[in-house]
């Protein structure tokens, strides 16, 4: 039996697809799901014919909006996303590169004022070109290549 | 104009705004005036910086204003008792405007997001220096009358000197062809090149002697040890590059202005200043102006 079948469907909700292996709690972390009221099933190590193995989230009752779900391209940049609607998928499409990244990103620069503990400031990068993706830190105005980002996350 | 945080938040029209201003500030300079009266700056240095003080302190004064200030130990305790936040929502109650040197990247930033009244960066770490940038391209502007079309070099560290890569971002959006020269080890990051490259004509070489006869401006750095992440790094490449009087003499232009951002180690040879080439000790003069425009235009309008 495929280890796949044990992940429940959803009736109504989102699913975020072929995330890399061990990458399910960034996430959830990044997607501010609420852990104590959210209905959330995550699948983590599944076999996949595609990336070998992955994880799977999927979200009960939440339709993300593509704006939100983008954030998860941060640390699944391969990741699809499904809006599903009675059982049925309604909305299918691959994440993008958000234009903006609040708060979740640590800034690479150790002597960026962000990582200052003692300042209230959340960080901040936007987009500065694509392909590759590049981010710029707001305060320091570091340049950070995207694929840097998941080690960075707080 | 509010805050003065990053040549990066300039578009062009801004900056000929604060050039134009800059140009009738240069009487004022000359004369003083009460302009300003009855408004108060406030320098707040938590990193040493006599020169851009100062130069922002006579700024103030010429243009009729007042000037408080916190520097040295005194900010370097307050620093030590409270964050930046803070302080900048105490001082704001002082001043009319701030003038803050901070030795963390995006401090001014940071300081503009909590202050009510304008914030000036004067220098954030290695990041941002925007005045200075200002005053050279004024400055530049002044001695050729024009930046587009212009020859300009731009020797030195231009690995970790951050202002000399907004500066050639800026000549690059005004239509100046550019030259970097720099010893391998200092080269321009590659991002900033290609930024320019998509721009400008831009020539890269080490020998600055190559390209010393076709320049109408070459503006030299020091290598600042603070850069450096590497202190090895730095013991290697220090003193790499010297202009020398027989240098200038003998391959470049008499019309060549040479411009530095002062203070200068050892880039320079002493006995070209003497040349008429040598323009670096008007630029600080052209500092005050440019400040005072930006003054002008910050708290005026
Ligand atoms: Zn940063």
């Amino acid at each position: 039996m495929s280890k796949e079948l044990k992940v429940k469907k959803i009736r109504n909700g989102t699913v975020i697809d072929h995330i890399p292996p061990g990458r399910a709690m960034d996430i959830i972390k990044i997607l501010n799901v609420n852990m104590e009221e959210d209905t959330v099933l995550i699948a983590v190590n599944v076999d996949s014919s595609k990336m070998g193995k992955k994880d799977i989230i999927k979200i009960e009752g939440k339709l993300l909006e593509r704006d939100e779900v983008d954030k998860v391209a941060i640390v699944a940049p391969e990741a699809t996303v499904n809006i599903i609607k009675d059982y049925e998928v309604v909305k299918k499409f691959k994440v993008k590169p958000p234009e903006t990244v609040e708060g979740v990103i640590k800034c690479p620069n150790p002597n960026c004022i962000t990582n200052d503990e003692r300042e209230p400031v959340r960080t901040r990068f936007v987009l500065e070109s694509d392909d590759p993706p590049v981010y710029r830190c707001e305060y320091c105005e570091r340049l950070v290549e995207a694929d840097r980002l998941p080690d960075l996350i707080r | 104009m509010f805050h003065v945080i990053s040549i990066r938040d300039f578009s062009r029209d801004d900056i000929e705004r604060v050039l134009e201003r800059a140009r009738e500030m240069e009487e004022v300079y000359e004369t003083g005036d009460d302009r300003l009266e009855g408004k108060i700056l406030c320098t707040l240095f938590f990193a040493p910086s006599t020169r851009t003080r100062l130069s922002f302190e006579s700024a103030m004064l010429r243009l009729g204003g007042d000037v408080i200030s916190m520097v040295g130990k005194e900010a370097a305790s307050t620093a030590k008792g409270e964050n930046l936040a803070d302080t900048v929502r105490t001082v704001q109650h002082y001043c009319d405007v701030i003038v803050l040197r901070h030795p963390k990247e995006g401090a001014a930033r940071l300081a503009a997001e909590y202050s009510s009244v304008p914030v000036i960066n004067a220098g954030d770490g290695a990041n941002q220096h925007p005045t200075q940038t200002l005053l050279d391209l004024y400055t530049i502007v002044k001695e050729k009358g024009r930046i587009e079309g212009l020859r300009v070099g731009v020797l030195g560290d231009l690995k970790y000197a951050r202002t000399v890569h907004s500066l050639v971002q800026a000549l690059a959006e005004f239509g100046a062809r550019i030259y970097l020269i720099s010893p391998p080890e200092l080269r321009i990051p590659e991002h900033v090149r290609v930024d320019i490259e998509g721009k400008a004509e831009v020539t890269e070489t080490e020998d600055v002697t190559e390209v010393l006869p076709e320049l109408d401006v070459l503006y030299v750095t020091r290598i600042q040890r603070e850069m450096f992440p590497d202190p090895e790094e730095f013991e290697k490449v220090k003193g790499s590059y010297k202009i020398t009087r027989r240098m200038i003499e003998e391959y470049a232009d008499d019309d060549l202005v040479i411009l530095h951002p002062l203070p200068r180690v050892d880039e320079i040879e002493p006995d070209v200043d003497e040349l008429p080439q040598a323009r670096y000790f008007d630029q600080v003069r052209n500092g005050v102006v440019v400040r005072m425009a930006l003054l002008d235009l910050i708290l005026n309008g």
